[in-house]
């Protein structure tokens, strides 16, 4: 049932993937109806798909990496809904979609055997840290998108070549703002997740507490920079887009090194 | 019953012909009502803008009813102004329409106030009485035709004019312009239609600073905006989003020096330079400072051209939609009035020659 709800879900975003394709070859990007019905069945496919697991794992179903995964879509997917209204930036479905798409399909591959998981004893605090983290990963991730439109938008304006496929971009000054707002709603998450981990107790996996307390002080790093250096809005770009690659390639690795966990 | 256009437009005639045969606004309901009540006519639009003066008509037969629209505006057939009309029948004249309120047949390639002033013209008919059926059909479709070939392909993408893209680079930028603030240096003809055509757009405030303070005033006036004396333009610019230099100076008045220490202050808010002068006021390195946009009249220029090519290159997708939905129409129509339709061929009637013009179905509009 709920590898079911997962393939339906990814299908809604391979739909949303086609659209971006279409429109690359059309060399014409145009915000879509269709396009945004899609992404909102697969968000609500994905819904029912964590519902479902949670139930079968009595918890918040962040105990597998295609859950995680999941989870991290359906976090990007709630930010675009919650940013890409408020600011105008439905062409951010067109890039939301593929990275989603792509998320879900390792999800799917992924292998999983039975009993497969990070066994870690059931606590509110702890599934509240998880929770609280993936959402925030959602946001950087969303950031990120937003911090490469923003370089793209920003390099045709300077080059005067805005005769690109990416002609319907949204305006840069949006695309800044909703880089910095996202930056900051993700390091808020992720402080309360991180809060919530410290009140659970001590660290079950040493490593990952590391890991995010480095992505912690980088994303803090950069509020700074904003708020009080000042940096244009061309590096908080940089940033976001840095701060986020360098944040999945860390989590992939561990994930792939030995005693791993997550 | 088949459908019938006569015409002039600014492929076939200048503009003092056009003007000529214009129809006022004032006058055409009563025109139009006249029209289709004249025998031998059934309904009938007339279309008059600046560009062309267009009749649209159904008739017993196409083209002795372009001969009666003709008897009604007193065009003499063998009149030099015979040459500057054309005349289109069946399929011709559908495709016409459909090409007309799609921009294709525009003077600016993709423009869509076309599209409004035909609606407008069909509802003053519609409004006098003089449509029914047959033209109630074919504007709704062509409505729908224009709204298809807007949306589906590149026709209207893009600015053609150096104040237009100005406009449109501005939206990019800021996205709406209702919180934006405009300063023009030096009071140009050009700078003051770019500043026109933001302030259409709703920017908040225009100042104008000008060596001339009278001119100045003059134009702040004019946009209802702020004149600024001109060597204190620096002190306002910190609070300008949007900067265009159209000064007769033949020096930078703007460096990149300035403008690093503007920027300084409001790191996070874009500024968009618009260079109109020659020689250039704006040192062109200012464009490499993070949040500013540098463009000047070429690079307007070229994005204008550029924007014309890529309307230019869809004109076949256009086409074949276009194509597309006259032959659909066209079937639809000769399932119901078969026999009428067979009567006339697919042949493009075109421009006529005078003696075609007459109306003998033998020649006229049967090229081959």
């Amino acid at each position: 049932m709920d590898r079911l709800l997962l393939v339906a879900s990814t299908f809604c975003f391979l739909f949303g993937l086609a659209y971006t394709v279409r429109a690359l070859g059309a060399r014409a990007f145009r915000s879509s109806p269709l396009n945004f019905a899609a992404i909102l069945g697969g968000f609500g496919f994905q819904t029912a798909f964590l519902v479902v697991r949670g139930e079968a794992v009595q918890r918040c179903p962040l105990t597998t990496l295609p859950d995680v995964l999941v989870f991290l879509s359906w976090s990007i997917v709630v930010f675009y809904l919650l940013i890409g209204s408020s600011y105008r930036l439905s062409l951010l479905g067109a890039f939301t979609s593929p990275i989603v798409f792509f998320f879900q399909m390792t999800a799917l591959f992924l292998p999983v055997r039975a009993g497969e998981g990070v066994e870690l004893p059931v606590s509110f605090w702890l599934e509240l840290h998880a929770a609280l983290s993936v959402v925030a990963y959602g946001a950087f991730a969303l950031a990120f998108v937003a911090g490469i439109m923003y370089l793209v938008q920003e390099r045709q304006l300077k080059t005067h070549h805005i005769r690109s496929i990416f002609y319907n971009l949204p305006p840069i000054h949006d695309l800044a703002t909703a880089n910095r707002r996202l930056i900051f709603v993700g390091f808020t998450l992720f402080t309360v997740g991180l809060f919530a981990g410290i009140l659970n107790g001590p660290a079950h996996i040493p490593l990952l507490w590391f890991v995010s307390l480095g992505v912690w002080m980088l994303y803090a790093g950069i509020l700074t920079a904003i708020h009080w250096h000042r940096i244009s809005p061309k590096r908080v770009a940089i940033l976001s887009v840095s701060a986020f690659s360098l944040m999945l390639i860390t989590l992939w690795s561990i994930q792939l090194a030995p005693g791993k966990g997550l | 019953m088949q459908i019938f256009c006569l015409g002039l437009n600014h492929h076939t005639a200048p503009l003092e012909v056009r003007e000529k045969f214009a129809v006022p606004e004032t006058r055409l309901s009563v025109a139009v009502a006249e029209l289709s009540r004249t025998e031998g006519l059934g309904e009938a639009v007339i279309v008059s803008t600046c560009n062309r003066v267009e009749y649209y008509v159904t008739a017993q037969d196409g083209f002795v009813g372009g001969d009666l629209v003709g008897s009604y505006i007193g065009l003499h057939l063998a009149s030099r102004q015979s040459d500057e009309f054309f005349q289109h029948a069946s399929a011709d004249a559908i495709r016409h329409l459909f090409r007309v309120v799609s921009g294709l047949d525009s003077m600016v390639l993709g423009e869509t106030e076309i599209l409004g002033q035909v609606k407008k013209a069909y509802e003053t008919a519609h409004k006098s009485g003089a449509t029914s059926g047959t033209l109630n059909t074919l504007f709704q479709k062509a409505f729908n035709v224009s709204k298809e070939v807007r949306t589906k392909t590149n026709i209207t993408r893009g600015q053609v004019s150096i104040g237009s893209v100005a406009v449109d680079l501005a939206e990019r930028i800021f996205g709406r312009l209702a919180q934006c603030k405009v300063m023009i240096l030096g009071a140009g003809e050009t700078s003051e239609m770019t500043a026109g055509a933001m302030k259409a757009r709703g920017v908040s405030s225009v100042f104008v600073a000008n060596r001339s303070y009278e001119r100045a005033l003059a134009l702040a006036d004019k946009m209802n905006g702020k004149a600024v004396h001109f060597d204190r333009w620096s002190e306002e610019v910190h609070d300008v989003d949007i900067l265009i230099g159209s000064t007769a100076a033949p020096h930078h008045i703007i460096t990149r020096e300035k403008l690093a220490t503007v920027m300084r202050t409001r790191p996070d808010r874009p500024l968009f330079c618009i260079d109109l002068a020659v020689p250039r006021d704006i040192e062109p390195s200012v464009n490499e400072l993070d949040g500013v946009y540098l463009y000047d009249i070429d690079s307007l220029q070229m994005e204008a051209e550029h924007s014309m090519t890529i309307r230019k290159r869809d004109v076949v997708v256009c086409e074949e939609i276009i194509e597309r939905h006259v032959a659909t129409y066209m079937e639809r129509l000769s399932g119901v009035r078969r026999p009428s339709m067979r009567r006339q061929s697919a042949g493009d009637a075109g421009h006529l020659p005078t003696d075609v013009w007459r109306g003998d179905e033998g020649t006229a509009g049967h090229r081959p």
